[in-house]
């Protein structure tokens, strides 16, 4: 026990911490510009920060074990907020989402981008891989009764990256090339039926992504004013707190889902380089851990957190990028906002977990 | 599918997870680099594009209205004003809703009906960013609520402008006219870039004619806007110049005497300085306050202009007369000028004419006639007959070439513009309107000018003051001075433009007529005798009673008879011309009073008081 470093005790894997570490430092320094110079909203962001990685550092000292054990159960009532949120939900932009539990309110949607990967990676994991076709169905069945709770809400944004999580330990969990192909055939096939059950205000951002041009000032600004910002900055930007776009107003949701046009009007190519390589190192050495995991639990769990962590960040670029439809996705550690934030620091403390519970193998 | 079959192969199991991962990292990095692509495309390939497009949202190129200049009376009194006031106006891309937010502004705001149509009419017109006021002249009680309320209602704003007023209204009406809201007519031949921002602009008048001058150069600032279009700061401003003051020659004193003897009336006045053609009085009665028309006037107001007394039409200038008596002298002078006749010379006025070889009689206004009559007596009594047997003397040719001398037929050329060119009848004008052949009875009783002889009151007034400055005639006009703004320094003086100079054979004649004139005010027998009366200078004049339609001639009798009995339209008009002091004119007048009687009784007495005011200094009321 004593050998241990103090990395171990503390079950904090340095590299891991480090790049979190810096990537919400150039964060809180963006968000100062996006935000205004807001000060009180500077204090918010810090204290969730905060709290995120207080969270992060709590679950980090789980073992991996005891959570494959609690993952069923987390996953239930996970499924159970759910279909509580849909009786008794507050209304928030339009959309019925959150869950007011007195002290704060609480988006049992956020939850399940953990639980159904983790409930998946269990059941995976207590059979051998690559799973069989019945299992599959199983786990289908678990990745889509919480997806379609929270489209029902609705909540097209996280129901697709809690699908995607659950889907992204398929692939890990290696099924085959073939079932995928078909799966992505069948996805293709079905979005007319999907287009059928979409909400007014979806379809339009559907639209819109497809031609910004033609509503210029109403739902495509969003995502024309955002390439102005992007493309004015050129290879090295405006200088921080100097960006016209965001201080003028002109960019909407500057300081949550489009801060990356803040980010690149203000830094330039340059500065997108130094943050994709921060991400980068992150994805790498989260790839790293999950690969090295001891378990097979832990090594689906590990990559599908990555996963989900990247699925983030592309969905937010590709959106303000103009590539993707615009879909309430913030930039991991960078935007303003709570919820998803603390989602995904609790991921990177079960990252942390599994490195650091390592057990030595002797010999 | 037992747990233990499946449990052995870990080995296997680990390396397919890692072959998976190894995937997803390099399918992550596809995705990566494509983003990092597309990013690069945005930053580097399109940089200049999307620059242009940031300068484009955040900086604005506003027009500075400049502000317009002041006119002013030769006696120094504003004419003209600008007066700040407050409007209401919406930034159309700024609002949603927009029934729903002029309802919300109904409840604070006093919005008639027609505002809103106005307002939606201009709303088509303007582009998505430019302010449209909804509501001019709020009172500051509104104001107040407006902007109270105003983070309600984005998009909505109170905006000061300055408004054209004119303190004098009804009484300058027809002499500066008013300024109005740019309308697509004006758009058409408008240089529009100088007329960026500018809202109104002169319609008719002094204001439309002198637009140039009045309105200034419009300025520009560059400014930095935000998303919601209000101006953060300011970049570079080029200040606009302001409009160039201008004087003109109207004795406002004088005008308001016109304006006061004419109310109640039908009729016109001009009264210019022969010396140099400065208008000195414009009136026209009835008038109209040009005050409605600077923001739009409404439906309603606007047809009681186009239906009650005809206030619209400018008498002094559009009004056409039969100029009556009043064409003697100008034809006396042709009989002198001509050698048919000196000017003691007599002929028998029996109190009718007949043209040699017709039974038809052409009457005098004296049923017994004035009997042996000189060229004086026949102007100082206005005798009918004598000028009857002149005219016909004179034939049609030789009295239309000399009436023309005196501008008659013609359009005066006044600044203002506007004006109508009346009517001097030649055999030419009747075979080409009409295509008659002229009768010798027309030529009869254009002696006296009636028939189709019809003038403008300022071209009566015109042709009174090329008799007094003993045959300058000069173009007449209301600009005096034009003064810059800023150090008031007058910068243009008006040259007196002469047309041509009347050239008599002998210039004695001149003073003939003029002392026929003057026996009419002053002589024994003139018939403006009474007007004369106790006046502290001397003045020449003459009257005229003009039929308006005519009478057959053996109605004559009776309709002298009936004459308080007809009605009011088919009385005579009233007319006088005149200036004074004789012997050094300072103002020549015309005076027309539709349906007003005789001369002599109601035109006659307002010229004297006009010169009562403008001679006698005890009466001016200058400061």
């Amino acid at each position: 026990m004593d050998d241990r470093s103090l990395s171990q005790r503390l079950h904090m894997d340095i590299p891991l911490l480090a790049g979190l570490l810096i990537l919400s430092g150039l964060g809180l320094v963006v968000l100062y510009s996006a935000a205004g110079q807001e000060n009180s909203l500077m204090y918010r962001q810090v204290i969730r920060l905060a709290l995120a990685f207080l969270l992060m550092f709590i679950v980090a000292q789980l073992p991996p074990a005891q959570l494959a054990r609690w993952s069923l159960f987390l996953y239930l009532i996970g499924v159970l907020l759910l279909v509580l949120v849909l009786f008794l939900g507050d209304y928030g932009k339009g959309a019925q989402r959150w869950l007011d539990l007195g002290v704060f309110r609480f988006q049992p949607s956020e939850l399940m981008k953990l639980t159904v990967p983790m409930v998946l990676a269990w059941y995976f994991s207590e059979w051998s891989l690559p799973p069989a076709f019945s299992r599959l169905i199983v786990a289908c069945a678990l990745i889509f009764v919480p997806v379609i709770l929270i489209g029902k809400q609705p909540d097209l944004g996280t129901a697709f990256l809690v699908a995607a999580a659950g889907f992204s330990i398929f692939f890990i969990a290696g099924i085959s090339w073939k079932i995928i192909i078909r799966f992505v055939a069948l996805a293709t096939l079905s979005t007319p039926v999907l287009w059928y059950f979409m909400h007014e205000y979806q379809k339009q951002r559907v639209l819109t992504f497809l031609n910004p041009e033609q509503d210029p000032l109403g739902a495509g600004y969003h995502i024309i004013q955002s390439k102005i910002a992007i493309g004015s900055g050129g290879m090295y930007g405006k200088g921080w707190l100097n960006g016209t776009q965001s201080h003028l107003e002109f960019l909407p949701e500057r300081s949550t889902d489009f801060i990356f046009s803040v980010f690149c009007e203000e830094f330039g190519y340059m500065g997108v380089l130094i943050l994709v390589c921060i991400y980068m190192f992150i994805i790498v050495r989260g790839l790293y851990i999950a690969m090295n995991s001891q378990h097979t639990y832990g090594r689906l769990l590990g990559s599908a957190i990555i996963l989900t962590f990247f699925v983030y960040i592309f969905v937010n670029i590709g959106m303000v990028t103009g590539q993707l439809p615009v879909v309430g996705v913030p930039l991991p550690l960078i935007s303003h906002g709570g919820t998803s934030m603390v989602t995904l620091m609790i991921g990177f403390g079960i990252l942390m977990a599994i490195q650091s519970h390592r057990r030595l193998l002797s010999g | 599918m037992s747990r233990e079959f499946s449990l052995k192969d870990t080995r296997r199991e680990k390396s397919l997870v890692a072959s998976r991962i190894y995937a997803a990292g390099l399918i992550m990095l596809l995705l990566g680099l494509m983003l990092l692509g597309r990013i690069f495309y945005l930053q580097v390939i399109k940089h200049e594009h999307y620059t242009t497009l940031s300068q484009h949202n955040r900086v604005k190129i506003l027009p500075l209205p400049p502000i317009r200049g002041l006119i002013f009376s030769r006696d120094g009194v504003l004419l003209a004003d600008n007066k700040p006031s407050f409007s209401l106006e919406i930034i159309p891309e700024l609002v949603d809703d927009m029934d729903q937010i002029i309802e919300q502004l109904e409840r604070i705001v006093s919005i008639e009906q027609t505002d809103i149509k106005r307002f939606r009419q201009q709303l088509k017109k303007k582009r998505r960013f430019e302010s449209v006021p909804l509501k001019f002249s709020l009172t500051d009680e509104e104001v107040a609520r407006v902007s109270v309320n105003r983070h309600l209602y984005p998009g909505v704003d109170v905006v000061a402008r300055l408004n054209r007023y004119y303190p004098a209204g009804e009484n300058i009406a027809h002499a500066v006219g008013y300024v109005g809201m740019i309308d697509e007519n004006d758009l058409k031949q408008l240089n529009s870039s100088n007329y960026i921002g500018t809202t109104h602009i002169g319609k008719v008048g002094i204001e439309k004619a002198y637009e140039d001058i009045l309105h200034g150069r419009v300025g520009y600032q560059q400014v930095e806007v935000n998303a919601q279009g209000r101006v953060v700061r300011v970049l570079d401003r080029t200040p606009p110049q302001t409009g160039r003051n201008i004087h003109i020659t109207l004795d406002v004193s004088l005008q308001n005497v016109a304006v006061e003897a004419l109310a109640g009336k039908r009729g016109a006045i001009v009264a210019i300085d022969p010396r140099d053609g400065g208008i000195l009085v414009l009136a026209s009665s009835p008038s109209y306050d040009p005050n409605l028309f600077v923001n739009g006037i409404d439906f309603y107001s606007y047809n009681k202009l186009l239906t009650e007394g005809t206030p619209l039409l400018n008498r002094a200038l559009q009004g056409k007369y039969p100029p009556g008596s009043t064409i003697k002298p100008f034809i006396g002078l042709a009989v002198l000028n001509l050698g048919l006749r000196t000017v003691y010379d007599e002929t028998w006025c029996p109190g009718w004419f007949t043209l040699p070889g017709h039974a038809h009689r052409y009457r005098d206004w004296k049923k017994q006639g004035h009997g042996h009559v000189s060229l004086l007596n026949a102007i100082a009594q206005s005798c009918d007959v004598y000028f009857y047997t002149l005219a016909f003397e004179l034939g049609i040719n030789r009295l239309h070439t000399a009436l023309a001398e005196f501008g008659f037929g013609e359009k005066t050329g006044i600044d203002i513009g506007g004006e109508s060119a009346g009517l001097l009848p030649s055999r030419q004008w009747k075979r080409k309107a009409l295509g008659q052949v002229w009768f010798p009875g027309e030529t009869v009783i254009v002696g006296i000018g009636q028939g189709a002889a019809l003038t403008t009151p300022l071209q009566l007034a015109t042709a009174t003051a090329a008799i007094a400055t003993r045959g300058r005639m000069i173009q007449p006009h209301l600009l005096d001075e034009i003064h810059e703004p800023v150090n008031n320094e007058n910068i243009d003086l008006i040259a007196v433009v002469n047309k041509w100079k009347i050239k008599l054979i002998e210039s004695e004649y001149w003073d003939d007529i003029i002392n026929a004139m003057t026996e009419v005010v002053h002589g024994t027998r003139g018939t403006a005798r009474a007007t004369g009366l106790n006046a502290q200078y001397r003045f020449a004049g003459k009257t005229g009673t003009a039929q308006v339609i005519g009478i057959a001639q053996d109605e004559q009798q009776r309709k002298d008879d009936e004459k308080k009995d007809i009605p009011e339209k088919f009385r005579d008009h009233a007319l006088f011309i005149a200036f004074a002091p004789v012997n050094d004119p300072k103002i020549a007048v015309a005076i027309v009073i539709e349906n007003g009687g005789s001369g002599s009784s109601i035109a006659a007495p307002i010229a004297r008081r006009l010169f009562d005011h403008y001679l006698v200094s005890d009466n001016r009321t200058q400061g």
